[in-house]
């Protein structure tokens, strides 16, 4: 037994749950896979927590005509299967399959990865180059808000502590956009030290491109997405991509932009390979 | 506050109080003293403690004992007469995937689940698939040759 005590709830109903974060200092518990080590670590203190697997308005996942909005309680694992529908030419199931382990992907949940925003966790980057919605819920209403404006920086959201966030909405990808990953980490399932999603559309000319596991919020690269849509590569986009990091406003060192500009590269050459 | 809660345990109904501090991999071993399930790490790790939560791995050092009230949950002494498992047991003896056996019941539930999802997978897909698996004698090479020794063990039709 390694954490400290702590009270815990079992609400049946988004209403219970929201009643119990209102009455006070708790926080609630998705699938786990980040808050028990940190509770077993200690380095999280919680008086309560609140256990949101019983509340079904968190569950199950809609398809939609333009979209998807898929319910915070989704496991990875239900991604990486196919079990909930895909409206992204396959990039969701692809990120969730390589979060993590298996054994990780079958508990863990995108809303509790979302509403963590550990910057070098996969969703978080994912859901901003998605340009994806997050419902969020409180005791005053509902809310839907841009990824990018969800996350403001490491372990940081906009997230009350009296709110729940509910569900992700995801714009169905136009057949013409084509998506390239790339993440480095130092072992398969470790945390990314560097991750980027690239969405190129060449016949529309429309690309976004974020990069995670900076030290803040994922950050969009408008201009290299622009580059690579104007079919801009090798070392003419290298220096693009170098210029734009650098020009970021974040800090980084020679090396992180070396590295980062490195995996910024190879995720567009895989999404716009022929 | 200790809090009830029901669960099964390698089929059999288990009731009990529990602090909600207490994690699953803790409650197994102390409470119910099915010691096979390991603890290494406890914080997510090292992978000794996977079990079977609702039939799917999960690490039992972070999941919490009353986050698996209805569950069912499954160890290594209730997969003694799975005959997949018997099989994968019998590779792990017969390609060394072991030497201390302190992250063995781990990795034997890891295989079990990762050839019943990837029944032909090759060895970059089986290192991929115990990664979250630490060991830290065998250099993973027996391990590897074990799990594909299983591989091709369970693909061969039941002996009559």
């Amino acid at each position: 037994m390694k954490p400290a005590p702590f009270a815990f709830h079992r609400p049946s109903s988004l209403a219970d749950a929201l009643g119990l974060l209102a009455a006070g200092e708790a926080r609630p518990l998705a699938g786990g896979q980040s808050l028990v080590p940190m509770l077993n670590l200690r380095l999280t203190p919680v008086d309560a927590l609140v256990e949101l697997r019983a509340v079904p308005e968190l569950r199950g996942a809609e398809e939609m005509p333009d979209g998807a909005v898929y319910g915070a309680l989704v496991t990875h694992a239900a991604f990486e299967d196919g079990l909930v529908p895909d409206v992204t030419r396959g990039l969701m199931r692809h990120v969730a399959g390589r979060i993590a382990y298996r054994a990780v992907r079958n508990r863990g949940t995108i809303g509790g990865a979302l509403a963590l925003a550990d910057p070098a966790a996969d969703w978080l980057t994912t859901v901003v180059a998605l340009d994806a919605e997050i419902g969020i819920v409180g005791v005053a209403g509902e809310r839907w808000v841009k990824a990018e404006d969800f996350v403001l920086g490491p372990y940081f959201t906009i997230l009350e502590p009296t709110e729940l966030l509910t569900a992700v909405k995801v714009r169905r990808l136009p057949d013409t956009t084509r998506w390239g990953t790339y993440k480095v980490a130092v072992k398969a399932g470790e945390y990314a030290e560097s991750l980027v999603i690239a969405l190129i559309d060449t016949a529309r000319n429309e690309g976004r491109i974020a990069l995670g596991a900076l030290d803040g919020a994922p950050l969009l690269l408008p201009q290299s997405a622009a580059a690579a849509c104007a079919g801009t590569g090798g070392a003419a986009l290298a220096e693009i991509v170098r210029a734009e990091l650098a020009g970021s406003g974040r800090d980084l060192a020679p090396a992180a932009i070396t590295l980062h500009a490195t995996a910024v590269t190879r995720a567009i050459a895989e999404a716009v390979r022929p | 506050m200790k809090l009830p809660i029901s669960l099964t345990v390698n089929g059999e109904r288990v009731e009990a109080f529990v602090e909600p501090r207490l994690h699953l991999g803790d409650f197994l071993r102390e409470h119910l003293r099915l010691t096979a399930t390991h603890l290494g790490c406890e914080h997510g790790v090292c992978g000794a403690c996977t079990i079977l939560f609702d039939g799917a791995p999960a690490r039992s050092c972070i999941t919490l004992a009353v986050a698996a009230d209805g569950a069912d949950i499954r160890t290594l002494e209730g997969l003694a007469d799975d005959p997949r498992m018997r099989v994968i047991k019998e590779s792990f003896h017969e390609k060394h995937g072991l030497q201390c056996g302190f992250c063995t019941p781990g990795m034997l539930i890891t295989s079990l689940d990762l050839l019943a999802r990837k029944p032909d997978a090759d060895a970059a897909e089986i290192r991929a698939g115990i990664s979250g698996n630490l060991c830290r004698c065998t250099g993973y090479q027996g391990i590897v040759r074990s799990i594909q020794h299983a591989a091709a063990a369970l693909k061969q039709p039941e002996e009559a």
